[in-house]
């Protein structure tokens, strides 16, 4: 049986994944941080067919120190875009570092509910000093540290997220009960750093668990259902995917690509001129639409999907949505999400049991 | 009362405000009517935010509570619950609608600044300058079960918490220069270099080091709401809030002077006392006589307070167990227990219960009402009812007098009942001159009239109270 179809991601933060991309947007810096900025990249994303969206995010300004570049939470944005798109699934990148496990939990719950399932979430870290003292917390010192705060933190959001039944709310007129205390549940999570009680505030969400995507080197593989995978070639992304061990590994790809007025290479010497185009250990590319496609048949070999980091959305968005996606859909190795289906459905997950429903039985059955 | 000359009252031009509160815990929202939504489909949302839209309302409201209610150490089953994140709803509801204000209840003791500050202010720009924040601080260190930290900070400490959360909040929101952003993409930098101040606070409850996110919405920062009844709660609203939700808008002379409480309280601290607007929460139901109101209501507390929940208030009130008893017979006969408290967060405890059940028995006996009758005639009041004309001319009449602002109307369904409101109440206001026929601004601020935030504000004009 050949794979199912690469699912393609878009990382839509800011301007671009290049730090100086603002300079070739096709909006005056001051256009960013509307809500017509936030709904059309969205929109053209939804209408290209790309599975998800996600969105970038940290305490901390994006930008160097003395520059900084203004940025809306990710949670907010990704709730507006979910409320004005209809079948793109939508994932906030949300750091545990530091974060309130509780209110995370809430608001990828409430994400899920107002997208009718389309959720999805990107845990990611805190990693410098400054977001320590912008929350007004202790340093959560060295990598160790952070990991053990991600993975307590997303142990509790899931949890939370199964505190609820399904079917908790009974509305039973009869005797005039809402809900069902028998089918919610208290959490009484204890970490090495803190406890937390429940339930949850806000019924499970729709999928029952929101999609959860990470790097699989970070975050323990059980823990993610999409682990997202970096390396600087295609030998080091595909043993990464092999080693992964989560039901979903995608590659982050970075992007810069021919357009219309001028060559990639071009492109980004242009911005290289005012910044360089930091290097996180991804995969590269550099080029034209064509290559690219055949990048990403290479590719759908090895992963289940693709992240892209487009160098400037203005610019590669539109490439990608002219070019690329249709040819990729034309060789079907790419589908478009339809409206109606969860992410989780999408993607192919199955729909998680509920943990403490599963442990329930029946009287009679102990 | 007996001025008939509609221009010889203290605010002749004064309009009514109306906001929409959207309640995600409490028996008061229907759930058992066949016409009743879910309390949790964005469609139900987007239905109350839009009809309040269409009925001119200042702001859509969203409340906060960070654990769910329980009872004698019980989940309390009886009640609507289960509610999103507020910020998350409210962002949603920003791509749906226009004009509607959108505030949400957060609280100050267990948020940080830095992460709240910019939610608020991402949804104040993804709003184009709708947002408002009900600072609330919770009065119990259960909730903090949830939390990092756990139970923490004392009764005494949670105002002082808000306030300086605020001031924290403030210092980002003001920490870009208006017009920090560069209009061009020619420009040499994103921002203007120096245009965003680094925000250092070093106090009692926030020590943080911050460069500020976001640069100032259309309406400057979102509106500050504040909904605490204590002398605290109160002070602090004066010296920090636009708006006040308070529980005082059943009664003329109630509603009265708790205004004149707030604006003395306003005075005092240099403000003009007509520099914040008190919304009352309350409950509208209309009918087209008013024995069709009457009629109605009689239908509503029976939904609302059904045979288990008047027992559950009853146990409340007792403080005794008295679920197992017969909410259709006569009150129970023990003496009421007073508890300090045994750890219920559902419902307030009642100061003086010997006095009340006392008063309980003595109109019980009178009018020969069983408990649950008892507990729908003589348990908490709330709100008005009447026909349209009825209601106009009474919120007309409160309005002109600076009793109040205006409400935040808590439909008793779910989507639906803010209809009636909107479609028979809002054209009776209007024609009366105490409400506007159209939005005359873009931001909430706007709506509510309200001055610039307090930190844009020079010093004289601080100085000049009313
Ligand atoms: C009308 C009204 C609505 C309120 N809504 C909320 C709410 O949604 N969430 C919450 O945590 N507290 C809410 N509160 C509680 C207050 O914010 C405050 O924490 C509480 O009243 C105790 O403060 P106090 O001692 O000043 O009265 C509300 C209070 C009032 C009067």
């Amino acid at each position: 049986m050949s794979r199912p179809a690469l699912h393609l991601a878009v990382e839509l933060d800011g301007d671009g994944a290049h730090p100086a991309a603002w300079r070739r947007a096709a909006h005056a810096p001051d256009q960013l941080l509307t809500p017509r900025r936030v709904a059309q990249v969205a929109a053209v994303a939804e209408n290209a067919g790309f599975t998800l969206i996600t969105l970038d995010d940290g305490v901390l300004p994006p930008g160097t120190a003395p520059n900084p570049v203004g940025r809306m939470g990710a949670v907010e944005r990704a709730a507006f875009v979910a409320a004005s798109t209809s079948s793109i699934g939508v994932a906030p990148v949300v750091p545990l570092t530091y974060a309130e496990p509780f209110h995370v939990s809430s608001q990828l719950a409430s994400l899920d509910h107002v997208s009718a399932g389309r959720a999805g979430w990107v845990v990611s870290e805190e990693e410098q000093p400054e977001a320590a003292r912008a929350w007004g917390r202790p340093l959560v010192d060295g990598a160790d540290a952070r990991a053990r705060e991600s993975r307590d933190g997303l142990e509790v959001a899931r949890a939370l997220w199964d505190s609820w039944e399904d079917d908790a709310v009974i509305r039973s007129v009869a005797t005039s009960r809402y809900l069902d205390r028998e089918r919610l549940h208290y959490i009484d999570f204890t970490g090495e750093t803190y406890a937390v009680k429940g339930p949850a505030i806000v019924p499970r969400p729709p999928q029952g668990q929101v999609v959860v995507l990470g790097r699989p080197d970070r975050v323990p593989a059980a823990q993610l259902d999409v682990g997202l995978v970096g390396g600087p070639d295609l030998t080091s992304v595909t043993a990464a995917a092999a080693a992964a061990g989560t039901a979903r590994v995608f590659a982050e790809v970075e992007v810069a690509l021919d357009t219309p007025d001028a060559t990639a290479a071009a492109r980004v010497a242009d911005l290289e001129r005012h910044a360089p185009w930091p290097d996180r250990g991804r995969l590269r590319h550099i080029g034209s639409a064509g290559q690219l496609v055949a990048l990403l048949g290479e590719l759908s070999r090895h992963v289940d999907g693709v992240r892209l980091h487009p160098l400037v959305l203005d610019e590669d968005l539109a490439v990608l949505s002219r070019l690329v996606l249709p040819a990729l859909s034309e060789r079907r190795l790419v589908a478009r999400p339809l409206p109606g289906t969860s992410l989780r459905t999408t993607l192919g997950l199955a729909r998680p049991a509920n943990r403490f429903a599963a442990v329930s039985l029946p009287e009679d059955a102990r | 009362m007996t001025r008939t000359d509609p221009l010889d009252v203290p605010r002749p031009h004064a309009q009514l405000h109306f906001g929409v509160f959207f309640q995600g815990v409490n028996h008061w929202t229907i759930w058992s009517a066949p016409e009743s939504g879910s309390q949790i489909d964005p469609a139900s949302f987007r239905k109350v935010a839009q009809t309040a839209e269409r009925g001119l309302f200042d702001a859509f409201f969203l409340g906060e509570g960070l654990r769910l209610r329980e009872v004698d150490g019980k989940i309390h089953d009886l009640d609507v619950a289960g509610r999103p994140d507020a910020l998350t709803q409210l962002a949603a509801l920003a791509a749906v609608t226009r004009r509607i204000g959108l505030v949400s209840t957060s609280n100050s003791t267990f948020n940080e600044p830095a992460d709240l500050a910019r939610r608020l202010s991402g949804l104040d720009l993804l709003s184009e300058g709708r947002a408002g924040w009900n600072v609330v601080t919770t009065d119990n260190a259960w909730t903090g079960a949830n939390f990092r930290r756990g139970g923490y900070l004392d009764h005494a400490d949670r105002y002082r918490r808000a306030e300086e959360f605020l001031t924290v909040a403030r210092a980002l929101w003001d920490g870009w220069a208006d017009g920090a952003v560069a209009g061009a993409q020619t420009a040499s930098a994103w921002a203007a270099p120096g245009a965003v101040r680094q925000v250092r606070h070093r106090g009692p409850q926030f020590d943080v080091d911050l460069a500020p996110t976001l640069p100032r919405s259309a309406q400057g920062h979102p509106v500050i709401f504040q909904a605490g009844d204590s002398g605290e709660g109160r002070d602090f609203a004066a010296r920090n809030a636009d708006v006040i939700f308070s529980a005082h808008g059943n009664d003329f002379d109630d509603a009265l002077a708790f205004a004149d409480d707030i604006r003395t309280r306003l005075r005092a601290v240099g403000r003009p006392d007509d520099d914040l607007r008190i919304l009352p929460g309350t409950e509208i139901i209309i009918g087209a006589t008013e024995e069709e109101a009457r009629e109605k209501k009689r239908w509503i507390r029976l939904q609302q307070v059904t045979p288990a929940t008047a027992l559950g208030i009853a146990t409340l009130l007792w403080g005794i167990d008295l679920s197992d008893r017969d909410a259709d017979g006569p009150l129970p006969a023990e003496d009421p227990v007073v508890a300090e408290n045994d750890g219920s967060f559902g419902a307030r405890r009642v100061a003086d219960p010997r006095a009340v059940v006392a008063e309980w028995r003595a109109k019980a006996e009178a009018h020969g009402w069983s408990l649950r009758e008892t507990v729908i005639a003589l348990g908490p009041q709330r709100g008005h009812v009447g026909t349209p004309a009825g209601l106009a001319d009474k919120f007309a009449h409160f309005v002109r007098h600076g009793a109040l602002d205006g409400f935040n109307v808590t439909p008793y369904l779910i989507p639906d009942g803010l209809d009636d409101i909107v479609d028979l109440l809002v054209p009776e206001l209007q024609e009366r001159g105490v409400y506007r026929t159209e939005y005359t601004g873009t931001t909430l601020r706007d709506h509510l009239g309200l001055r610039e935030p307090l930190t844009h504000r020079s010093a004289a004009e601080r100085r000049q109270a009313g």
